[in-house]
């Protein structure tokens, strides 16, 4: 494709699959194929890797369920520790699948649609992952359930006015809206894989999960509208959930983190970081199961692209705190932004600029965005430096406060990193399975963009739009 | 294609809506009662080793309660009298009685009397009988009506939001501290009026924050 015609194939095929190869039958034997056919012994080597961190992860926190937070590296200025970065980088990272399934679809971008169930799924296994994190960092975890609004012996009710009650309902919500837009736009791929089941058992699970659809034309108009109304709902979740996550820090009123410009600088770089996880993921799954053609090099393109635009929002960001800190006159603005450059921390600064804002940088040059190994290597530079930069936030400001006698340098222990790492193993083992028992390409989709759908397209002589 | 379900589950969705709610609501509602103390606490009537009535000793003899729990009012903790209270009156009266066969062991032994405790609050709430004594809450309306009983029982859960109910509303349970331990005072027609004094007099703006009790 990266030649002459390229640009004619842009509009003769907005879905961006090389369609030559591609029949509507084709299609669905290729995704139906991978989770009907025997499971390859790759599937288990990765399966095993990933279940032995998800119980990396289980023991983490059963050890600190018995033995509280003091086994974290938490200290007297440092009260969040890697347990708010984690849970800010998890959701951050959740933040690619409802911008492609919601935003990308309302503006009718239909190159989306080959990646937006994978993304979506990562949404949600990410979100997952980072709900984990406040729910165990309040230290006495059989009481968790303060933080939602139940009836209870000690009138004991959430406080409203805190961003850290706003955020329960805000990932809770996201989550519960990323889900229900997930299974609706399952649900006539689900049908598929009931028709094409030979076991009983198959059978009656994919036919309880499809809620008997039968693809009939009164189905279809209420799956279209449905669908519509969840991504128009879903719309506005893309940018309120990381701007309340940013409150946790901008209402308070520490230097460094008492800034207007928090929400739309989360909101930009959590879309950063979220297609970058999208990127490094769908690499890895489209080389495994040879979905070349389907997840096409043009696809990655694009989300580059994207990348491209919100590392440089994020880099803006940067900047234009240190200017504000310099602005306002504000001698302890002033001095946290220096403290962070050139502190300390000054190393975990310099991490956080050199993967987020010039990382993304060689993607100016088309030959390297559309080179599948730098990007790889980009992509988890970028995430990297994603997670530097809630470090950076978090950490600096707290351990150099207002009173100097109170500083303190903040180190992780044994137990952050491997609740950390940990939370990698829920996020892979819940994805294997994912692509292992559903279609982790959206067939009905992507059988909408291919060029048979369109009576005009090139085959039959006209073009699309 | 066969079908693989029969036609009687197009009717299950509104069933499993149905129950899916109810069963969220039955929970929160068996656990906002069957685990608190309103179920859990009230009414613990345990067997004491000695059967003290309260009923003789205040409602028909007339022992003010002050007379064995000397302390309640100049000390946070009401106290359980010691077995030298008891023997005070019991060297004379009916020295010989099998019931109070314990206390006199007690009293030859020197060894303290090991009564059940019946109202526990936990170590993080901090409670002072003094305070809510002198501010004019009487013995009944925490304790009920002690002064009926044979036995002694747990009348109120002693819960975080029973504390919090009278804090935040105190009128109906203020008295005049000539009263506090009238097991028989109601409150008069004109309550409101009279805790409305009370309240301006010694200025008691019950306190509702964590900290008054969670110190």
């Amino acid at each position: 494709m990266a030649n002459g015609t390229e640009n004619i194939a842009e509009y003769s095929n907005p879905g961006q699959v090389t369609g030559d190869k591609l029949s509507f039958k084709s299609l669905t034997d290729k995704i139906s194929g991978i989770t009907e056919r025997k499971t390859p012994p790759v599937w288990f080597v990765a399966f095993g890797a990933a279940f032995s961190l998800l119980l990396v992860l289980l023991g983490s926190i059963g050890y600190l369920v018995w033995e509280g937070v003091g086994i974290w590296g938490l200290n007297n200025p440092v009260g969040w520790g890697w347990a708010i970065i984690n849970f800010v980088w998890w959701v951050g990272i959740g933040h690619a699948g409802t911008l492609i399934s919601a935003i990308l679809f309302l503006l009718r971008q239909r190159w989306r649609t080959s990646i937006n169930r994978f993304a979506e799924a990562m949404t949600l296994f990410a979100i997952m992952c980072a709900l984990i994190f406040p729910g165990i960092h309040v230290g006495r975890i059989w009481v968790a359930y303060w933080m939602a609004p139940i009836p209870n012996q000690m009138s004991m009710w959430p406080n409203f006015r805190s961003p850290l009650l706003w955020d329960v309902f805000a990932v809770s919500t996201y989550f519960t809206a990323s889900l229900l837009f997930w299974f609706t736009g399952l649900i006539p791929d689900l049908a598929t894989f009931r028709d094409r089941a030979k076991k009983k058992l198959k059978k009656l699970v994919f036919g309880i999960l499809s809620l008997g659809w039968r693809g009939g034309n009164r189905q279809w108009r209420h799956y279209e509208l449905a669908y519509l109304i969840l991504a128009g709902i879903s719309t506005p979740l893309v940018l309120s959930v990381h701007s309340v996550v940013s409150t946790d820090f901008a209402v308070s009123i520490l230097p460094g983190w008492h800034t207007t410009i928090f929400p739309p600088y989360f909101v930009a770089g959590a879309i950063f970081s979220g297609f970058a996880m999208v990127v490094t993921l769908t690499i890895i799954a489209r080389k495994i199961y040879s979905l070349e053609h389907i997840i096409t090099i043009d696809h990655l393109e694009k989300m580059n692209k994207i990348m491209l635009l919100t590392g440089m929002m994020v880099g803006y960001a940067y900047s234009i705190e240190f200017f504000i800190a310099w602005y306002s006159g504000n001698i302890y603005e002033q001095f946290v932004f220096l403290n962070r450059a050139f502190g300390n921390y000054a190393w975990a600064y310099w991490i956080m600029i050199s993967c987020n804002v010039l990382v993304p940088q060689i993607f100016w040059v088309k030959r390297w965005r559309r080179a599948v190994p730098v990007m790889f290597v980009a992509s988890i530079l970028i995430n990297v430096g994603m997670w530097f930069e809630r470090f950076v936030i978090v950490v600096t400001s707290l351990s150099r406060d207002f009173l100097p006698a109170n500083w303190d340098y903040y180190k992780p222990t044994f137990w952050d990193i491997s609740t950390f790492v940990g939370s990698f193993g829920l996020f892979f083992t819940l994805f294997l399975l994912f692509i292992r028992f559903l279609p982790m390409i959206s067939m009905t989709e992507v059988k909408a963009v291919l060029p048979q759908a369109d009576p005009h397209s090139r085959t039959s002589g006209g073009l699309d739009e | 294609m066969a079908q693989i379900f029969p036609e009687w589950t197009n009717k299950l969705p509104p069933f499993i809506a149905l129950g899916a709610i109810i069963i969220v609501i039955g929970v929160i509602g068996f656990v906002w009662y069957y685990f608190s103390p309103w179920y859990t606490d009230v009414g613990y009537r345990p067997v004491q080793p000695v059967p003290f009535s309260h009923k003789l000793h205040n409602d028909d003899l007339g022992i003010d309660c002050r007379f064995c729990h000397n302390l309640v009012e100049v000390s946070p903790h009401a106290n359980v009298p010691p077995t030298q209270t008891c023997m005070n009156c019991h060297k004379l009266i009916k020295p010989d009685s099998e019931k109070l066969a314990k206390i006199g062991e007690s009293w030859e032994m020197k060894k303290p009397m090991q009564w059940i405790r019946i109202h526990k609050l936990p170590d993080f709430a901090y409670f002072d009988h003094s305070v809510h004594l002198r501010a004019g809450v009487g013995c009944a309306s925490c304790h009920g009506n002690i002064n009926q009983l044979e036995v002694v029982r747990q009348n109120t859960p002693l819960s975080m939001s029973w504390c919090l109910d009278c804090h935040r509303n105190p009128d109906m349970h203020l008295r005049p501290v000539s009263e506090i331990t009238n097991m028989y005072w109601t409150p008069p027609d004109n309550q409101m009026e009279l805790a409305k004094i009370i309240r301006g007099d010694k200025d008691i703006n019950p306190k509702t924050d964590c900290s008054a009790c969670h110190r």
